[in-house]
């Protein structure tokens, strides 16, 4: 059976990742990859080879995306675009609007589309929240106790309720929803790998908490499978175990600043505000309280479980990085 | 799960205590050990946290324990203690208790308000304890962990000198079936002497509600001589545990009968009631020799 695939969000590091494997596989006879932006070229750092991958530039916002699908006979959505962090230039406002509206205009598209067979959605454990009041070990049928509030979490649970709707509308197609733990790994660039690499790491005073992180192979692996196979649900994807963020200071032979919190929010609010980190208040909940996902749902539906731990995937960054512990050799 | 042997005070006696203590400080210095998903760092526990509070374990309450053999070796079982003392030192010692003479980590079930405050938040963690929810007690107990709960929480712990040795309400009994979900034994434990380290004779509840926490203590001695008063008195510790209340005869299912969860509830309460007027005879005076 021919398949057509529609990756969206390939100008970012995971979802170029994700179409030029996909476009590796004989199987499949297209790969197209849609973003805002233009993919990075090769020789600058980051770029990642697309293959065959066909490139068209569509503001998910917009509805062109419902002629992309129906012009080529999809079969096959992968839904990789998710903003976690509010641009500098443009803002809370349009990262949301790129998140939900975009979100809801694709699934839109798929659910007008009588060839989409299967939708897999990119999602994140940031939608469990992070609270003193929750369980240890999150889920996927838990829910927190205060949900998500603001920002890229509140996003993301958005979207998680048009991608179940859709799953209503449309008994037909095979949804399968990942909710993915922070990235890690050599290509990595999000906020957590950028305040890794920072020469003192602020910390909020009191609280150690338990950090999740799930390797760029692994996360590729998933999302192949998922859009190669027949997975639906929803499934927590991470790397087994946990660290602490003193342990992953003292791995990546950093100092540590603990602030209170009071502190710790107001120096995220600059540091954003004159464009050093990409800072929002989830952020200081997750310093504060940690949060960890159960995985064992997904092992059990792939019959495998991820290459990478959560502290092999961090030493994998770190190694990356050239960073290593204090008197410590490379890990 | 981290087993407890994990921990290199069990392993082999290693010729130079010098090399030991060096390899120690470079495995925390380069973050090079491991935490299992709740935060438990066996290690840390062992070496900073326990050892810390084991000289108050044996010379200042010379804490002595009853019917040990009753703890299960290996598997899952729920330990179910009385709280008492105005601050939770009762929970220490068990801990001590149990690591040191039964050679098991004690995960105990603790209250928000833990999990809410800085400091005592990450400490709790580190030390193996979690949020009491019926979540983290399935999941814990599922590993077969020994899984510890205090079913009177703030109103044992904080009740007035007066009423000691009374048990309070055992809350709503999510700890029986919790048990009888995993089908492990609940082992009740009576701990005397933590009545007396502070005995709590008043309270301050307008300033309480202040500063947000659920009581604030007048002891004879706090807050009248200021942080001295903070010393807990050195009254005599005797942990009794008694025999398992076994559990694998119900059926899972059997966690949603409250009639069944309510009835063993207060079986287990009147278990543990028992064992606390007989240990209190058995221990005598709360300060040998004086008193």
């Amino acid at each position: 059976m021919t398949h057509t695939v529609l990756v969206t969000g390939v100008s970012r590091h995971i979802g170029a990742r994700v179409a030029s494997v996909l476009a590796a596989d004989p199987d499949i006879s297209r790969v197209i990859g849609v973003d805002t932006v233009p993919p990075p070229s090769l020789t600058r750092e980051g770029g990642v080879s697309l293959g065959r991958t066909e490139f068209v530039r569509v503001d998910l916002r917009s509805p062109d995306i419902a002629q992309v699908i129906a012009a080529a006979d999809i079969d096959t959505v992968v839904h990789m675009s998710l903003v976690s962090a509010p641009s500098r230039n443009t803002g809370r406002a349009l990262m949301k609007e790129h998140n939900v509206i975009g979100a809801m205009q694709l699934l839109g598209a798929c659910q007008r589309s009588a060839t989409v067979r299967r939708v897999v959605v990119r999602s994140t454990t940031a939608v469990y929240g992070s609270s003193p009041r929750d369980p240890a070990v999150f889920t996927e049928d838990l829910e927190s106790h205060d949900g998500p509030s603001h920002g890229y979490a509140k996003d993301a649970a958005e979207v998680e309720g048009y991608v179940r709707g859709f799953a209503r509308r449309r008994p037909d197609v095979t949804v399968t929803l990942l909710r993915f733990a922070n990235f890690m790994g050599p290509g990595v660039d999000s906020p957590l790998t950028r305040y890794f690499t920072q020469p003192v790491l602020p910390t909020v005073f009191g609280f150690d908490p338990r950090l999740q992180f799930v390797h760029e192979d692994d996360a590729v692996e998933v999302l192949r499978r998922a859009a190669t196979e027949d997975h639906p649900g929803t499934f927590n994807v991470a790397g087994t175990g946990v660290l602490l963020l003193s342990q992953c200071v003292r791995r990546a032979g950093r100092l540590s600043m603990p602030l209170l919190s009071p502190a710790f929010r107001m120096l995220g609010n600059t540091a954003r505000r004159v464009g050093l980190v990409d800072y929002s208040p989830e952020q200081l909940r997750l310093m504060s309280h940690g949060r960890a996902v159960d995985s064992t749902r997904l092992e059990s539906e792939l019959g495998w479980k991820p290459k990478f731990t959560t502290g092999a995937a961090f030493d994998d960054f770190l190694r990356s990085r050239g960073l290593r512990p204090f008197g410590g050799a490379l890990r | 799960m981290i087993p407890i042997s994990a921990a290199p005070s069990y392993d082999e006696p290693q010729p130079d205590p010098l090399a030991r203590a060096l390899a120690f400080v470079r495995r925390r210095l380069t973050g090079d050990y491991e935490v299992d998903e709740f935060g438990y760092d066996a290690e840390f526990t062992d070496k900073v946290m326990l050892e810390l509070i084991r000289p108050l374990y044996h010379h200042w309450f010379r804490v002595e324990t009853v019917e040990l053999k009753n703890v299960p070796e290996e598997g899952g079982a729920l330990i179910v203690a009385n709280h008492s003392g105005t601050l939770p030192v009762d929970a220490l010692m068990l801990q001590v208790a149990l690591h040191d003479e039964a050679h098991r980590p004690l995960r105990l079930l603790g209250a928000d308000l833990v999990y809410q405050l800085p400091v005592l938040s990450h400490l709790s963690r580190k030390t193996g304890h979690t949020l009491a929810c019926p979540e983290d007690a399935d999941r814990l107990l599922r590993k077969g962990e020994l899984v510890g709960v205090f079913p009177e929480g703030f109103k044992g712990v904080g009740k007035p000198y007066s009423e000691r040795y009374k048990l309070q309400r055992f809350g709503r009994g999510g700890f029986v079936a919790s048990a009888i979900r995993a089908g492990v034994p609940i082992v009740p434990v009576a701990i005397v002497g933590a009545e007396e380290i502070y005995p709590k004779i008043g309270d301050l509840p307008f300033l309480a509600r202040m500063l947000g926490v659920p009581y604030l203590p007048i002891t004879p001695f706090f807050p009248l001589l200021g942080p001295l008063g903070l010393v807990p008195l050195p009254s005599k510790w005797m942990i009794e545990f008694g025999e398992p209340i076994r559990t694998d005869d119900y059926d899972p299912s059997a966690a949603d009968d409250p009639m069944l969860v309510f009835n063993l509830t207060d079986h287990v309460r009147e278990v543990v009631q028992q064992m606390l007027n007989e240990l209190r005879l058995r221990r005598g005076h709360a300060f040998p020799p004086f008193l």
